[in-house]
């Protein structure tokens, strides 16, 4: 496998050539390819076994493949995952975050819209589906990254609670530049806060701007042609 | 017979202290009941100690040792859960000791004898129990880590396979230790309850380990003192005393509720 670091090239922050991912003898990811444009959002949609999960953990060199990963100089990665394991361990949002060393937890969890005193004595397992996923965001950008992975935004979380996820999201891109990749199988969120779509099912089905998620023929080459025209979660 | 008591009391803190610490992280990943099993892996080593005439201790810990790291690769390569693993191995090992040991030394193995403890084996218990809570307190933050989210912590660069590994080593080291006490059938006690009753009244993770820590050192000073007073055996008393203070607790949380 072959991570590295891209020639001088101020547009992109990622470049992925001929990605292939085997697990147990079994072929997960085959020959995916795509380049990523600094400061943008890109939205990895499939179905469930797809492979979106196995090609984070290949960005972020958690698993062997074949192939090349090559990101910009001076790439910092925050990883927000989509499931941590907080119900049985009694641990507070304050000891938590104070696991980054040198945290100031009331400016860690401002950038995320949660107010220190309602949140950061509770522990991470009384939280709600939102709350655990902003606490995760606030985590993973105290390392001042420019890039964030994140895994499934809006696992657990009610439609209601969204909105401010993805408004701290689109609020890193604008300000911050940060670069975002994201997991989903919402159209809608790839409509609204992405700029480029990758979808996958054990390849790459489709890459280029998510606006064409609102293509008929696109939506045949993601969805198959079973699908009619329009997308699901069209009139949400 | 107080310098009997002196030392029972001196092994009493350090076990209770390091085996409620490292105890508070077994319970947190959900094997209790390995830290139960593996005591019962000691026996064919205590058996050879006393067969071949050296400290049972040392017999029992190179057990221990090689267990710890045969469970952690098996547990690796086959991805069956820790649990499962111990329970096929305590079970033989039990068989094994148990033939072994002569019958005169096997109710000292089975429920420990601490009265018979000399000033060495007071001072290699402090020190084990000094350096299993500073080194588990090292790596308290990957491990709990590890536990919310393995990819999380890979991905802060920390190496979840050898502090697993090097946790199993430690405990196996507060296990062998503990065995004086209270003997390889009651030993699993000092790492699963006073962790638990910790549990029950602890909302953050540093006031949870130290009142593991704390409920464990209750335990075995009282069950030693009791033992003391009343001529009855300690190992017995030691979980007696345990219990009490994990009934308090859950008192106290069924009331907070």
């Amino acid at each position: 496998m072959c991570t590295g670091t891209m020639e001088n090239n101020d547009d992109y922050v990622l470049n992925v050539s001929n990605l292939s991912v085997k697990l147990q003898n079994q072929t997960i990811l085959d020959n995916v390819s795509f380049k990523l444009k600094r400061g943008t959002a890109l939205a990895v949609l499939g179905p469930n076994g797809a492979g979106k999960t196995i090609l984070f953990r290949a960005l972020l060199n958690l698993v062997p493949y074949t192939g090349k990963i090559e990101w910009a100089e001076k790439v910092k990665i925050g990883y927000v995952p989509q499931n941590i394991a907080v119900d049985d361990i009694p641990i507070s949002v304050k000891e938590f975050l104070s696991y980054k060393n040198h945290v100031n937890v009331e400016s860690s969890l401002s950038p995320v819209r949660l107010s220190n005193k309602n949140v950061a004595d509770k522990t991470l397992g009384v939280l709600s589906g939102g709350q655990l996923r902003r606490v995760l965001i606030a985590w993973a950008l105290t390392d001042n990254p420019n890039v964030l992975l994140f895994d499934e935004p809006t696992t657990g979380v009610d439609h209601d609670t969204e909105e401010p996820i993805f408004a701290t999201l689109s609020e890193l891109k604008e300000k911050n530049k940060i670069t975002i990749l994201l997991i989903t199988h919402d159209v809608h969120i790839v409509r609204e806060y992405s700029d480029y779509l990758l979808a996958l099912d054990g390849g790459v089905k489709f890459f280029g701007e998510s606006k064409e998620i609102m293509n008929p023929s696109i939506q045949r080459i993601i969805y198959g042609e079973t699908v009619c025209a329009g997308a699901p979660d069209e009139n949400r | 017979m107080a310098e009997a008591l002196t030392l029972s009391l001196l092994i009493g803190i350090s076990v209770g202290v390091s085996a409620g610490y490292l105890g508070s992280l077994m319970v947190l990943k959900k094997m209790a009941l390995v830290g139960d099993a593996l005591s019962h892996v000691a026996l064919p080593g205590l058996a050879l100690g006393i067969l071949f005439n050296f400290n049972p201790f040392f017999g029992a810990f190179a057990f221990l040792f090689a267990s710890a790291v045969i469970i952690w690769h098996l547990g690796r390569v086959t991805k069956l859960p820790f649990e499962t693993i111990v329970g096929a191995m305590f079970t033989v090992a039990l068989a094994v000791g148990i033939l072994l040991i002569p019958e005169p030394d096997l109710l000292e193995a089975l429920f420990g004898d601490i009265t018979k403890v000399t000033i060495l084996e007071t001072v290699v218990a402090v020190v084990i129990s000094v350096m299993a809570v500073l080194l588990t307190k090292m790596i308290y933050r990957k491990l709990v880590l590890g536990m919310i989210s393995e990819e999380l912590a890979i991905s802060k660069g920390i190496d979840v396979s050898r502090t697993n590994l090097l946790y199993l080593v430690l405990v196996s080291l507060v296990v062998a230790v503990g065995i004086k006490i209270v003997g390889t059938l009651l030993v699993g006690f000092l790492v699963i309850v006073p962790a638990a009753a910790a549990k029950n009244v602890s909302a953050d993770l540093s006031k949870y380990a130290v009142l593991s820590a704390s409920f464990g050192t209750v335990s075995t000073c009282s069950g030693i003192l009791f033992s003391s007073y009343l001529n009855l055996p300690t190992g017995p008393l030691v979980v007696f005393s345990g219990i009490i203070v994990f009934l308090a607790t859950v008192l106290v949380k069924w009331k907070a509720e």
